[in-house]
């Protein structure tokens, strides 16, 4: 079991692996045969309280309701657009779910094809119906800077612990940074330290796992930064 | 399927760099990527290449047979170029039988081939008017990002180039390389409002308006060229592309030694 | 099986094959994960003389709409030749023996894809040919099953794949181009190795019931060798990425950020 600082050899473990352990209950990405336990993904065996979850190293973005994505609108109707938020599933957002009082017919006016969003994932039904809103907090159009796309299985990695990492990159580019739980990542700021910001967010998602990372975008960010200290708010 | 909108906000940052020169990848607007040629790769085939332009990656073969002449070119072998857009390489290319774009593709690069009159296709002819050498030159795509014109080129004359005449197993004599006679050297490039750059990437491609690909050869005489895209060139920017191509190719040239 | 004759021994007097290996001896067998950039998730294999590439995109949005299952995903595999990957130039383009071919391994796939985890979805595996020396099925269904696992479908396994014939009345394991088109029977088999469910098998030719039982055996130590070879290759591809870790990377999925 992994505890707090440990450095334990990372396992990585493929569909059909056999997971033992005493106690042991099937948690994500796991599969029960035979009373056994079997890994269904290719990932990395990580055990909680007992159960045992495979972290996946790859795969697409599938919608959770709660999350946070950058979606771009694909589509326009009279009463929705339709939001393209980087999985299997297209995301309509009804003129309902939206800060502004939108007439029927009057999509247009607000939002059109190409542009991007901050959304949060409403509704996900058994069919995998999903929708999205931007009544939230901080939920907006966003506009300038830059996206980039990571695989979403990187994401916690670019985020950190508490959000360690994602707060050590903005502080030393200086850039308004957000991370959606879908991969899509938009960064705002000076044109040379939005390029800072994506080539760290690449250097992580290159190495998401192993020893050290930390300390290697730490210096980078240092050298391209000259800055000795993340500036905080 | 087409290829998805373009965000806005990827627009603009393109369009923001290179109001400074710059491009998303750090490139010079007349640099291209790095560029991998392995030739040989394919023993089923007469000649072959697989090329990799930055991400893109294509695969090419030379097939020969032996057969007849076209009617009005009794004394030649005959060339003939195809490109297959497989879905592997994009989510947005569909199986089935090559599209508008493909055919473009095929196209552009059987003539630039054809006109500078690479193959000496006389050397390819057995029999006057009965039996000459059919050569099918076979490009797929097998990753998708941006600028195929030129990686597909240089896959199909590194392919040519190495490409061995199957005598032999035909019964026509021994094997013998596949007789050239000059080498011909394509760039693209693609205009960005008011930029100009050589091989883009794919989002750069999407942002593009217009396209122009140039075909010169070891002289540095034009051979061929093809404008693409709905969008326009001024004169002096034409002018302007094929200085720029004369220059470049040699880099792309000395790939070829 | 073809129906040729040929003058040559496929097998000689100490039991040694025409490329030198013994009667159950596979050709050997590389492959690489994640190999292409735009698929999901991708494989290649070199095995003997083969070169196959396999790529898998999804799940993604089910074209043709109508093909939709509400409950679950399809699995769509293309399994392509490309014209120069034989002696006689192929014309580009599916025949009958691919769309069969297709058939059968978007069949083999299904089963251990866990599909009512993407109702609706489509997951389109397609696989190329680049250069053929028999077994071009066996090989190719072992690659996909890599790329999809690339890709990060849940499956209940990896599928390893490989053909056992019978070549100068031997029952032989691998066929190579020359015992396929000259021998007297081809099977070509898919087996999970813990569970030993067949997913896939085809047979032509002509077998008595002890032979066809001595290829199983065959086929079964192969399919193991195969999937150890599968396993392995992922295994590369991800243990750069793995390594020894920080503990710091085990926080909640839901962690997001704002500026």
């Amino acid at each position: 079991m992994n505890s707090e600082g440990s450095r334990q050899p990372r396992e990585i473990v493929m569909p059909g692996d056999l997971l033992e352990g005493e106690k042991l209950k099937p948690g994500a990405g796991t599969y029960v045969s035979d009373g056994k336990i079997f890994a269904a993904l290719l990932g990395i065996k990580s055990v909680k309280s007992n159960y045992v979850n495979i972290i996946p190293l790859s795969g697409r973005y599938i919608p959770a309701v709660g999350d946070s994505v950058i979606g771009k609108v694909e589509d326009i109707g009279p009463s929705n657009w339709l939001i393209d938020i980087n999985s299997p599933y297209p995301a309509p957002l009804h003129v309902n779910e939206v800060p502004w009082r939108v007439e029927f017919g009057d999509t247009a006016r607000y939002m059109n094809v190409g542009d991007v969003i901050l959304a949060k994932v409403l509704m996900v039904d058994e069919t995998m119906r999903v929708q999205v809103t931007m009544k939230d907090q901080g939920l907006r159009k966003l506009q300038g800077g830059q996206i980039i796309e990571v695989s979403p299985s990187k994401v916690p990695r670019v985020i950190g612990k508490s959000g360690s990492m994602i707060q050590m990159i903005k502080g030393y580019t200086n850039c308004r940074i957000f991370v959606g739980q879908n991969g899509r990542i938009w960064l705002d700021g000076e044109v040379d330290n939005i390029m800072h910001g994506i080539k760290a967010i690449q250097m992580i998602e290159q190495d998401a796992h192993s020893h050290g990372l930390t300390e290697k975008v730490k210096a980078y960010l240092e050298q391209v930064s000259g800055q000795t200290a993340p500036r905080t708010e | 399927m087409a290829e998805p909108i373009m965000s806005e906000i990827k627009k603009g940052h393109i369009h923001k760099l290179l109001s400074t020169g710059k491009r998303v990848d750090g490139r010079a607007l007349d640099e291209y990527r790095e560029i991998k040629i392995e030739t040989n790769y394919i023993e089923s085939a007469q000649g072959s290449a697989r090329v990799r332009l930055g991400n893109t990656d294509v695969l090419v073969g030379v097939k020969m047979e032996v057969g007849k002449p076209f009617e009005d070119t009794p004394d030649r072998g005959v060339l003939t170029t195809n490109t297959e857009l497989i879905p592997l390489a994009s989510p947005t290319f569909e199986a089935g039988p090559p599209d508008a774009g493909a055919i473009e593709l095929a196209r552009v690069i059987d003539r630039g081939i054809r006109e500078s009159e690479m193959i000496d296709l006389q050397k390819l002819c057995i029999k006057h008017g009965e039996e000459v050498w059919i050569n099918f030159l076979d490009i797929y795509v097998l990753d998708y990002d941006g600028n195929l014109f030129d990686a597909c080129f240089l896959g199909a004359i590194a392919a040519l180039r190495t490409t061995m005449v199957p005598a032999k197993e035909n019964d026509k004599g021994e094997d013998y390389p596949m007789p050239l006679r000059h080498l011909p050297i394509q760039t693209t490039v693609v205009k960005i409002e008011n930029s100009i750059l050589f091989d883009p990437t794919l989002d750069e491609e999407k942002v593009a308006e217009a396209r122009l690909t140039v075909t010169t050869d070891e002289n540095g005489d034009l051979r061929a060229m093809q404008k693409g895209l709905t969008g326009a060139f001024t004169l002096d920017e034409v002018k302007q592309v094929i200085d720029a191509s004369l220059r470049v190719s040699k880099d792309l040239r000395n790939l070829m030694v | 099986m073809s129906g040729m004759t040929t003058d040559i021994d496929l097998i000689d007097d100490n039991g040694i094959r025409i490329d030198g290996r013994k009667a159950d001896e596979l050709r050997p067998l590389k492959i690489e994960a994640g190999v292409l950039k735009r698929a999901d998730g991708s494989a290649y294999v070199e095995w003997g003389k083969n070169k196959v590439l396999a790529a898998v995109y999804g799940p993604r949005e089910c074209h043709p709409r109508h093909m939709q299952n509400p409950a679950k995903a399809i699995v769509q595999c293309k399994y392509n030749m490309l014209s120069f990957s034989v002696s006689d130039r192929k014309r580009p383009g599916p025949d009958r023996r691919s769309i069969e071919i297709s058939k059968i391994i978007s069949e083999a796939l299904e089963y251990v894809v866990f599909t009512e985890n993407y109702p609706r979805a489509s997951i389109d595996v397609y696989i190329e040919v680049l250069q053929a020396n028999a077994g071009t099925r066996c090989a190719g269904l072992t690659a996909a099953s890599v790329a999809l696992a690339d890709a990060g479908i849940p499956m209940k396994d990896l599928v390893p794949a490989v053909a056992i014939g019978k070549a100068d009345g031997q029952i032989v394991l691998d066929l190579n181009k020359e015992e396929d088109n000259y021998g007297n029977a081809d099977l070509p088999i898919a087996m999970i190795p813990r569970t030993g469910e067949v997913l896939l098998m085809q047979m032509d030719g002509h077998m008595t019931m002890e032979e066809f039982d001595q290829a199983l055996e065959y086929g079964k130590k192969a399919c193991q060798m195969v999937y150890d070879v599968q396993k392995d290759a992922l295994r590369r591809r991800y243990s750069v990425q793995a390594g020894n870790g920080d503990a710091d990377d085990e926080q909640s999925q839901n962690n997001n950020s704002e500026a």
